[in-house]
């Protein structure tokens, strides 16, 4: 039997700005992860990070990252992409602060 | 100090601009990242975890008020009001964007600065003695041979691609305050039978292989300093590995090749050479030692420092920590501590650096360093003055008396900045510190270093820290290894692993059994923690660390 394919997301960093990006499912990048397209499936997943990676002026570094499925969208499987769509732990920067600036 | 020739300002504008028309060319499509990659890096700009991040050079560790103030100024314009200082003195930007990234580096060219050779596999910032010029015991300001290492180094066209990055520290004194063997090259200046010269050390570095350097050469004369070192990294471009990411640094080299065969190899290369060096060379060297003018010190009356001691215990703490015998008896080495209880290692704000920088200009003849330990250092202030000195970094959130103690703490920016770690190092460190400043027991427990790396390649140098510290990533979670006896001064020594690792809310508490055991343990208050641990060994500290019974007796 097939292993279970760990469901995916596209993700990268922004060209300017180095700020964690996402694919979501209408091909936009956004900046929070809940927002991202969850990707089930191995052959999309790969397909969607080949499309991502042609993006070359808009991103820099795309690769497939784990999620969970969670109640608002994806959610990190691993503490690395915890840290990346949240920002730093010692500081009140990144994300966390953008995420307080647009509340 | 050294200050920019016509011909270093029109060298760097060049790349400067050169480096503006590539990222022009990225941001327009032209060039994609594979291309763009290797250029970026050369000029010092990494792509971490959240954004960018820029790593300006300090040659050495030397820094002026006009300097300091340019990288406050950049800190607040083009980043978030602060900046990093790293283990190899350099300062770091972790928010800059790359579009503005060509302004930040022509600000930085305003006062001869850059952040050329600070990536990639090249010659990185020459590190030096944080007391160099000040130092009671050292036999000459080894600065100027920083400086023209440096000069030499930078853009050498032989050493743009050697198989890894090299990195090389020169000291002037018998206690090493460079961890100088632990780099690529160590140099030392020495003096046999009347003559300067150099001791020539190889092959030392941390990494997943730690190492500790071997002498290549025991008395190398003044004059051939440049062709040898050309005649090492020669024969590292072209004996080392190229096939292994991690057995490509000279260290491995020399493992693998024997410490004698390598030296022939060197031998060997030496006579062409030196054949091509005219003298130009040492022509330099006199003309960088001349603007090296170590400070007309006034002779000052030292008894404002003594009476504010023995008058103010807060000032008398910090100056037994902080200040350092300065070899003008009358004046004294201020290390200003930037571990605050809490705080980031290394962290200054821009109103930090500008109180610094005002502080060398009124009190410190201008001149300021970063050390390796992530501190800043006054070399050179009159005993009379310090009390001032004193009060104002108080002010500002600078006055913690913790230099050399167990909370002056090196950490790496780890999982929080850096796209290479496996773990968290910084909230470690804050934790610990916490904890210490919590308990009031770091001034007894007294020498202590803690060194925190947040991955296998050890920014931290937590080798060489007495308690030396590694996260992990084991199975996705946080783990952190603890190693004791690691030894960063001239008896270096890497230290030995105690056994399985911590979790992240475990690693705080097993430092605190760590430090509670040397307590108990010590021979007396003179016998520091990495006495102790070489006096007794490692089994009362597994112990302390692992035993049910010994936890549950801490716990209490």
């Amino acid at each position: 039997m097939a292993r279970e394919f760990t469901p995916k997301v596209v993700t990268a960093n922004a060209l300017i700005e180095g700020d964690v990006v996402y694919l979501a499912a209408d091909d936009r990048w956004v900046r929070q992860l809940a927002q991202a397209e969850m990707l089930t499936d191995e052959a999309d997943a790969d397909l969607r990070l080949l499309q991502a990676q042609a993006r070359a002026h808009e991103i820099v570094g795309a690769y497939l990252a784990d999620v969970r499925p969670g109640e608002s969208g994806p959610e990190p499987a691993h503490f690395r992409e915890e840290f990346r769509r949240t920002g730093p732990s010692n500081r009140f920067h990144g994300k966390q602060a953008d995420g307080l600036e647009h509340a | 100090m050294y200050h920019y020739t016509d011909f270093d300002r029109a060298f760097l504008a060049e790349r400067n601009r050169q480096f503006r028309a590539q990222v022009e060319r990225r941001l327009a499509g032209h060039l994609t990242e594979d291309e763009f990659r290797p250029l970026r890096l050369m000029n010092g700009l990494y792509l971490q975890l959240h954004a960018y991040m820029l790593r300006v050079a300090v040659p050495y560790g030397s820094l002026d008020p006009a300097k300091m103030r340019q990288l406050a100024m950049i800190a607040e314009r083009w980043d978030k009001g602060y900046g990093h200082f790293t283990t190899r003195t350099n300062i770091q930007y972790n928010w800059p964007r790359l579009s503005e990234v060509p302004d930040i580096l022509d600000a930085l060219a305003e006062v001869g600065m850059h952040a050329i050779q600070t990536s990639g596999n090249t010659i990185r910032n020459v590190t030096s003695d944080h007391f160099a010029g000040a130092a009671v015991d050292e036999l000459e300001d080894p600065r100027p041979v920083a400086e023209l290492i440096r000069q030499w180094s930078t853009d050498h066209p032989e050493f743009q691609f050697l198989p890894r990055k090299f990195k090389i520290a020169v000291i002037a004194s018998e206690t090493d305050r460079a961890v100088m063997k632990s780099h690529d090259i160590g140099l030392r200046l020495i003096e046999r039978a009347g003559a300067r010269g150099y001791q020539v050390w190889v092959g030392g570095g941390m990494g997943r292989t730690p190492m500790v350097a071997r002498l290549l050469r025991d008395f190398l004369p003044e004059a051939d300093l440049l062709p040898y070192l050309e005649a090492v990294l020669a024969t590292y471009n072209r004996m080392g590995r190229r096939d292994n990411k991690y057995k490509a640094r000279i260290k491995i080299t020399v493992h693998e090749h024997g410490l004698d065969p390598f030296r022939e190899e060197v031998e060997a290369e030496f006579p062409a050479r030196r054949a091509a060096f005219s003298g130009v060379d040492q022509a330099r060297l006199a003309e960088i030692r001349a603007r090296f003018v170590t400070p007309r010190l006034a002779e000052r009356d030292a008894a404002p420092f003594y009476s504010a001691r023995d008058a103010d215990p807060v000032f008398r703490a910090w100056a037994d920590t902080n200040v350092s015998a300065h070899r003008h008896a009358d004046h004294g080495i201020v290390t200003i501590s930037l571990k605050a209880h809490g705080a980031t290692p290394g962290d200054a704000s821009a109103s930090q650096m500008r109180l610094v920088a005002d502080l060398a200009e009124r009190y410190g003849h201008g001149d300021i360093r970063v050390s390796h330990a992530q501190n800043l250092v006054l070399p050179h202030v009159a005993l009379a003055d310090i009390p001032a000195v004193h009060a104002a970094l108080c002010a500002a959130g600078l006055g913690t008396a913790n230099i050399g103690l167990a909370s002056d703490i090196i950490a790496c920016p780890g999982m929080d900045y850096c796209a290479l770690a496996t773990a968290r190092s910084i909230p470690v460190a804050q934790g610990i510190a916490t904890r210490l400043e919590a308990l009031k027991i770091e001034h007894e427990v007294g020498h202590l270093q803690i060194k925190i790396s947040g991955c296998i390649n050890a920014c931290g140098h937590h080798h060489v820290g007495h308690i030396g510290i590694l996260g992990l990533d084991r199975a996705g979670v946080e783990n952190y290894q603890i190693t004791l006896g690691g030894d960063p001064s001239e008896s270096t020594a890497i230290g030995t692993r105690t056994g399985p690792g911590f979790a992240y809310d475990e690693i705080v508490p097993a430092v605190e059994r760590l430090i509670f055991a040397y307590l108990d343990l010590r021979d007396g208050p003179e016998e520091t923690f990495l006495e102790t641990y070489n006096r007794i060994g490692m089994a009362p500290f597994k112990s302390a660390l692992y035993d049910k019974e010994a936890r549950a007796h801490a716990a209490e």
